[in-house]
């Protein structure tokens, strides 16, 4: 019978190979927003796995806002990343350096 | 047992294809690997029993997200080859934080699942003889309105800063000015002129 563990093996997998693309796509920022997507993805296996464990849907609402939260982080990210390439004619962001933070 | 097939066959996809959307070296070729995954996470949401939020996933992230990036990868003139040459280097830092990471994890996983945690107290039971979506809509719509209306303020901001942020005025075009149109009066734009016969008109 498939437990609340099976899911949160899954979502973990799931979340390490996320962090783990951010990582290894350090230069191309189009991978590492997919990657984030993954990484929120994870999160919401998550909650969804407790919230039927649980028999609480409360975990439900949670994920459906996360899901918002990350369609409006893809969006800005997106925009940033088209104005950035307009600036420089590259996405390369290991050298990005010209806020000088 | 077929929803124990269903669940492996759908978490060996979703795993696989997030792999995939990790080393994948065309970004074009990533974001169809996002997209399988996501439907493969909705089937996984499926079989928790959560169809709200696996419809929601099929339409906001495959509708509209994946189409976002697919969007933006291909408007985009990138040099793809040029990107991928810190890959190697940084794969041993990389995994060296991912082995960290899932080991933190199946530490949490094993004491979450030795209990001590009490989890008793349900702030939304679930009821047996109602839908999932209908028990989400009547939880959405009372308790958790000002929860909705926030998640519509920060689509609602997120659209309006995504527009501010790529909108330019493009130089070269002609466009209709409106309000020059509204300000012309007649005795500015007509004359009335009386030609002799046999001697045309000059403008």
């Amino acid at each position: 019978m498939i437990s609340v563990g099976h899911y949160l093996a899954v979502s973990a997998v799931l979340f390490t190979l996320g962090v783990l693309g951010i990582f290894i796509n350090r230069k191309n920022i189009i991978v590492i927003l997919m990657a984030i997507e993954l990484i929120l993805l994870a999160v919401n296996i998550n909650l969804v796995a407790f919230s039927a464990a649980l028999g609480d849907l409360v975990g439900q609402v949670f994920a459906m806002f996360v899901l918002t939260v990350a369609a409006g982080e893809a969006a800005i990210g997106l925009a940033i990343l088209v104005i950035y390439f307009r600036g420089r004619g590259t996405i390369a962001v290991d050298d990005a350096n010209r806020m000088k933070g | 047992m077929i929803q124990l097939i269903a669940f492996y066959l759908f978490a060996f996809l979703v795993i696989a294809s997030a792999a995939m959307v990790v080393f994948a070296r065309n970004p074009v070729h990533s974001v169809m690997w996002l997209i399988l995954a996501f439907f493969n996470a909705a089937g996984l949401m499926l079989l928790a029993g959560a169809e709200f939020i696996a419809m929601l996933l099929v339409i906001v992230y495959v509708g509209a997200v994946a189409v976002l990036f697919l969007f933006v990868v291909m408007m985009l003139d990138i040099d793809f080859a040029e990107l991928r040459a810190g890959f190697v280097r940084y794969l041993p830092l990389g995994a060296l934080v991912a082995i960290i990471l899932a080991a933190e994890l199946v530490f949490a996983l094993g004491a979450w699942s030795a209990g001590g945690i009490d989890l008793a107290a349900r702030a939304a039971p679930a009821v047996a003889d109602k839908s999932n979506i209908q028990q989400i809509g009547e939880l959405l719509y009372t308790r958790y309105i000002f929860l909705f209306e926030a998640a519509g303020i920060v689509l609602l901001v997120a659209m309006i800063g995504a527009i501010a942020l790529t909108h330019r005025q493009r130089g070269g075009t002609r466009s209709q000015k409106i309000a020059a149109q509204n300000r012309r009066r007649p005795d500015e734009a007509t004359r009335l002129v009386d030609p002799g016969v046999g001697q045309g008109m000059e403008l």
